[in-house]
């Protein structure tokens, strides 16, 4: 079963990334959460995202577009990364997701990917 | 009709559904085994109390009110199934009650039949610790799946499963037969501690409902020894669990920093739950049949002795690693016999005992390359070290763990 953990940062979270004093840290124990899923062998894929401010956001509506700078939710917690992951159950999932350092400080939103939906909206790849 | 939380009466509902609920509910379940439909008739009972209580006044056998309410609804229920299902015997056997206007005191505790019923053998060993969380202790599915780290939906289905399968199975509410007792208990056991260690996990306290569930699962080993006095595991499995419980205060520095125990000062120890725990532990080795529980006391025991003498007996705990692995022999055993063995003999010989243990069964196990990092450390082995320390940091869930490892981890000089 493949399973998201959604990565939801406060805007101190994402200066954090930043700040030479606390970098260190804060990578490390990213690094080290990417090896742990590594070696465990469930790491399907996953990246950081840049800030919120670096967003845009796109509609359409009656053929018109409608480009906005900033995020899409206005709320204080802003998405700030993803992860999917190859697990049997969802207790494996929320067991990552508590090791997940985004645990102790924003919050992590786990998933499923829907298994119903992917086959009638995914094209299977030619080569 | 507003009920304020500060209400007396209020307060009195909680108060009863705090301390009665298990008793309550295996009272009414022994007989129907219908655990579920005793829980929902105790409910109804004590939403019927919030609204009666504050107007007619707390009456003065609280537990005898909500039973009462709560047999009528069952008796209502089963009559009303009757017509579709002629389960006379039900209704025969609920009749048959014993009197509850009488004093609480005198009725009979079926709570450990209930305890028994949890942990029963066709019940899945994964559902046991919280379907006693939950029909013992009344936590609903939300407390129990944040304690127990599933998610609340989950758990509401696994245990509606369980109860199903009490009641259609028909598993007696009775106490097991002498010679079946030691292997039940083993199970009651196991998913006490495993209530216990899920709260010990949480050791930063941050989370009050958690650590209460400490105090709960501890609260349920008193039971058992009351009603099983004789058993020297139950007794080892309190012990083991008031040792770590007088440490949790000493388990933080001032400022919320990690303390690992050999850093720990015997001073921030609560020495009156260290007595309570050498008082049974001395009763468990009189009975002299020794058991996973008692040994893992008797290594907690060890620890504690600091407090008196200044100094832990490496030694010895060592010593009773060995027989805790002949005895029950498990990961987490292992690992922590690895860094006694360091202890005694130096980091080689722990990292050579680390080396025997299956690595499939460590890849994702943080204690075991915590553990690896601390002996290549003491090696002067940087490079190891930090590779160990990072996997370990990647394991944490505990924030001040992870500080408390990057730490150490930034502090080690190549080579």
């Amino acid at each position: 079963m493949l399973y998201a953990l959604l990565i939801y940062e406060k805007p101190d979270d994402f200066a954090r990334r930043d700040s030479p004093v606390e970098s260190e840290t804060y990578a490390g124990a990213w690094r080290a959460y990417h090896r742990a899923l590594l070696d465990a062998g469930i790491f399907v894929s996953g990246k950081p995202l840049d800030a919120p401010e670096t967003a845009t956001t796109v509609r359409v509506r009656e053929s018109k577009r409608d480009i906005q700078d900033g995020p899409y939710s206005n709320t204080k917690e802003q998405l700030g990364g993803f992860t999917l992951l190859e697990l049997p159950s969802l207790d494996a999932a929320l067991e990552w997701a508590a090791r997940c350092p985004a645990a102790s400080y924003g919050v992590v939103e786990v998933r499923p990917i829907a298994v119903e939906m992917e086959p009638r909206v995914t094209v299977a790849n030619s080569n | 009709m507003q009920i304020r939380i500060d209400e007396p009466a209020h307060r009195a509902v909680e108060a009863v559904a705090r301390e009665s609920y298990g008793r309550l509910v295996a009272l009414l379940a022994a007989r129907t085994r219908d655990v579920a439909g005793a829980e929902d008739a105790l409910a109804d009972a004590l939403v019927a109390a919030l609204t009666t209580w504050p107007r007619d006044g707390i009456p003065k056998n609280p537990q005898g009110w909500l039973l009462t309410v709560a047999r009528n609804r069952l008796l209502d229920h089963a009559r009303h199934q009757q017509v579709h299902e002629h389960s006379t015997p039900t209704l025969k056997l609920m009749t048959r009650q014993f009197d509850e206007t009488a004093d609480p005191d005198t009725w009979p505790d079926e709570r450990l039949k209930l305890l028994f019923v949890c942990a029963h053998p066709a019940i899945d060993p994964n559902i046991h610790t919280p379907l006693m969380l939950q029909t013992v202790l009344g936590l609903d599915a939300v407390a129990v799946g944040r304690a127990l780290l599933v998610a609340p939906k989950t758990i509401g289905q696994r245990l509606v499963r369980a109860k199903n399968k009490i009641r259609q199975a028909r598993i007696a509410f009775e106490i097991p037969t002498p010679d079946q007792i030691p292997e039940r208990l083993k199970a009651v056991l196991n998913a006490i501690y495993a209530a216990y260690g899920n709260s010990w996990e949480d050791a930063s306290g941050a989370d009050q409902r958690i650590t209460e569930l400490g105090q709960e699962a501890i609260w349920l080993a008193r039971v058992l020894r009351e009603q099983i006095p004789d058993d020297p595991e139950v007794r080892g499995l309190l012990a083991l669990m008031l040792y770590c419980e007088s440490r949790r205060p000493a388990r933080r520095s001032a400022d919320g920093r990690f303390v690992p125990l050999s850093d720990q000062d015997p001073k921030d120890w609560c020495m009156p739950i260290i007595e309570e725990a050498e008082a049974e532990l001395t009763i468990a080795f009189q009975m002299r049949r020794p058991g996973r529980f008692q040994i893992e006391a008797a290594i907690q025991s060890v620890h504690a002795e600091r407090a008196h003498t200044g100094r832990t007996d490496s030694a010895a705990i060592a010593a009773f690693y060995d027989q805790l692995m002949q005895l029950a022999p498990s990961v987490g055993g292992a690992v922590a016999r690895a860094a006694a063995h360091a202890e005694v003999r130096g980091p080689e010989a722990g990292l050579t005992l680390l080396d025997q243990i299956d690595s499939q069964a460590v890849i994702s196990y943080q204690p075991y390359w915590a553990v690896r990092a601390h002996l290549l450390r003491q090696l002067n082995s940087a490079e190891g070290a930090a590779d160990a320390y990072d996997r370990a940091i990647g394991l944490s869930e505990d924030p001040a763990v992870r500080d408390f490892l990057t730490e150490r981890r930034n502090r080690l000089t190549p080579q």
